[in-house]
């Protein structure tokens, strides 16, 4: 059977091209991967009726659905309009025509670790958070991942993202309610960056090591370590998979705001426009500050942004990561 | 007989008492709790009505108001020392009727405990007065019914907050002073819990055999118990602490006397010269502190130093719960027959 599809606009439109001809799968976009059980009562449809049964969970927290004919597209970006009506537009994202499904695919899915909603360690609602991005970004085909967690735990890898978000607290200390337990002292030495020291049955926190997990405060039994009310975020750049050169992001703005993680992330998009390698079918933003340099890539996104105070933007960034190579091996 | 007061009315008595009191009570800190996006309610300085959090159980106990957790005995320099400057605004707490009988446990042990008095602690407690939230229901982890603490009569005025008035009884005439005697007046008694969903058997009048000490009930808390002192901070009742002369940085010989809250869960409790330690394990730990408070303090003093607030089970952080301890061991000594009978 010959088929005649427009990949371009298959794919924009968050269906892969498989390995099976005459085959497709669609990505379902859970922003901060946070599903109401509702929705599997159509996904079950889906998967069933047009698929092959299987719904795979992508590692983006999305979920992909496959088998399906390219033929089905049409009906199928019609069935799922609930999910678009639900997941993007009731959290204030703009789809113009919903009836013919995703505008977009290359910015991808914003995953996000459980958050504060359920766990104890995670510094803010990471799924609230992913929404409000979500919103700003999407639907945006640059080629960006982002991934939001509650603390620097990192339970989503969001080192392997090209934006990473961790949850920070402010730990606020009241000297006369601190009994000298030591649970946080030690808790911090053993498990995070030992920020904090006894002097004379006291703590004293070293502002330049902590980098604002809040486990002292999980630990204090008298609340003598308290959260700051207000919201800090840990801004890590240019992580990344791949075949080139794997990397994990690196700090870019440290005690960052809600709102300046929101505008850096939305100025991205105009330093990829004006920065982006147009010769090629799609370019990765990590590939693109390695051209340009950390320097004007820093300028561009902080064009506007009005940085809280407290908030520290890093002088240099050294990413690491490893490249392949064939000189390690023994044997050739 | 009681008053009647407006929200407005009571709002203003407010005011007028802050003239000569410090007033605190449980108060409401948002955002402050342990996890993001928490309160934390806790005893403070309160400014108005509205700031008291009367509806809730507050996660630490008013203790901290006659018993800091910080408190500065005196300063010394060389050969000379100096007690620091006493407040001396009287005090006054809001509170329930389980932490008014706490409070009189934490006298009994400053108080009555051994021939000297803790003058520290009397010269606060002297300053305090109560004005008791009537507390009808209590909480889902209370059970001060079965510790006999769910009644009191030792205050000064007992309140019953309505949606937007409040009734009170006032036994101290020195505080009809502060408001118009024209209020109307109404019959108001306040009423206590009369039964908790949690209802604890305490083991009660004899001697506890030596058995018990070694009962494999312990061992449990062994691991499940952190050692993390949270039973001990947020109890009404726990009263321990620790003394330590801290010598100023700059001048050693300058420095000031100093006491500081101590839990018998926590590690360093039972530190001594020489490197010495006891109850390493945490079960033992779980065992001392149980033994106190129902059986050793009853011993001495009469009656049981638990009131039952619950806050222990509110705030492990591993889900121990004291409450279904006691019963366990009650139910221990019961199988065992370890407990002999004294008349």
């Amino acid at each position: 059977m010959a088929h005649d599809v427009n990949t371009k606009t298959a794919v924009k439109n968050a269906y892969r091209i498989t390995k099976v001809r005459g085959k497709t799968a669609l990505r379902i976009r859970i922003p901060g991967g946070c599903l109401h059980a509702k929705h599997f009562d159509l996904l079950k449809h889906l998967a069933e009726v047009y698929g092959d049964g299987l719904v795979h969970l992508t590692t983006r927290q999305g979920l992909e659905i496959s088998g399906l004919d390219y033929a089905g597209i049409p009906e199928i970006n019609r069935l799922i309009m609930p999910l678009l009506q639900d997941l993007e537009i009731g959290i204030g994202v703009e789809i113009h025509d919903p009836a013919k499904g995703y505008p977009s695919a290359g910015t991808r899915n914003i995953a996000a670790c459980i958050g504060s909603r359920v766990c104890p360690f995670a510094n803010y609602d990471t799924t609230s958070l992913a929404q409000r991005i979500e919103k700003e970004i999407y639907p945006n085909d640059y080629h960006v991942k982002v991934a939001l967690t509650g603390c620097p735990n990192d339970c989503i890898k969001a080192r392997m993202n090209d934006f990473g978000i961790v949850g920070m607290v402010e730990p606020q200390y009241d000297y006369q309610r601190c009994i000298g337990c030591e649970a946080c002292v030690k808790n911090c030495a053993s498990q995070v960056t030992g920020a904090l020291s006894m002097h004379k049955g006291k703590v004293k926190r070293d502002k330049r090591r902590c980098i604002g997990c809040g486990e002292c405060i999980l630990k204090c039994p008298t609340a003598a370590w308290t959260r700051n009310p207000a919201k800090f975020y840990d801004i890590l750049i240019m992580g990344r998979t791949g075949k080139k050169n794997p990397r994990i992001a690196e700090e870019f703005i440290q005690w960052a705001d809600e709102d300046v993680v929101v505008q850096v992330i939305k100025n991205t998009y105009k330093f990829i426009d004006e920065h982006i390698d147009k010769s090629l079918p799609k370019e990765h933003i990590g590939y693109i500050v390695d051209r340009t340099g950390y320097p004007v890539f820093r300028d561009k996104v902080l064009e506007g942004v009005k940085l809280n105070s407290g908030a520290r933007v890093a002088k240099h960034v050294q990413w690491g990561g490893c490249r392949y190579s064939s000189d390690v091996f023994l044997s050739d | 007989m009681g008053w009647k007061f407006t929200e407005a009315a009571f709002k203003d008595l407010i005011v007028k008492l802050k003239a000569d009191y410090t007033i605190l009570g449980p108060k409401r800190f948002v955002g402050q709790g342990r996890f993001s996006d928490t309160d934390l309610i806790r005893y403070d300085e309160i400014e108005s009505l509205d700031e008291i959090v009367w509806n809730e159980k507050s996660t630490f106990s008013p203790k901290e108001v006659v018993f800091p957790i910080t408190q500065t005995l005196f300063y010394f320099i060389e050969e000379k020392f100096l007690e620091p400057k006493l407040d001396e605004n009287k005090i006054l707490i809001f509170l329930r009727p389980c932490d008014i009988n706490g409070i009189r446990r934490l006298d009994t042990i400053h108080l009555r405990n051994g021939p000297q008095s803790d003058s520290y602690y009397a010269q606060l407690r002297e300053r305090v007065r109560f004005v008791m939230m009537e507390c009808m229901e209590g909480f889902d982890t209370c059970f001060c019914v079965s510790m006999k603490s769910n009644i009191t009569s030792d205050y000064d005025m007992a309140v019953r907050f309505g949606d937007d008035e409040v009734l009170a009884e006032v036994k101290n005439d020195d505080f009809t002073r502060y408001f118009s005697l024209d209020l109307p007046r109404v019959e108001f008694t306040p009423g206590f819990v009369q039964e908790n969903t949690i209802k604890v058997t305490v083991p009660d009048g004899g001697e506890i055999s030596a058995g018990i000490y070694n009962h494999d009930m312990w061992n449990e808390y062994k691991s499940r118990c952190i050692a993390c002192g949270r039973c001990n901070t947020t109890c009404i009742t726990c009263s321990c602490h620790t003394t330590t002369d801290i010598f100023y940085d700059d001048n050693m010989r300058a420095g000031e006397r100093r006491r500081t809250w101590a839990c018998c869960h926590v590690d360093g409790f039972t530190d001594m010269a020489g490197g010495i330690s006891f109850r390493k394990d945490n079960g033992s730990r779980m065992r001392f502190k149980v033994l106190h408070k129902i059986y050793d303090y009853n011993k001495r003093f009469g009656e049981h130093m638990c009131v039952g607030c619950g806050r222990c089970d509110d705030n492990c952080p591993e889900y121990i719960s004291y409450s279904s301890c006691i019963n366990r061991l009650s139910q221990v000594i019961q199988e065992t027959d370890a407990c002999v009978k004294i008349p």
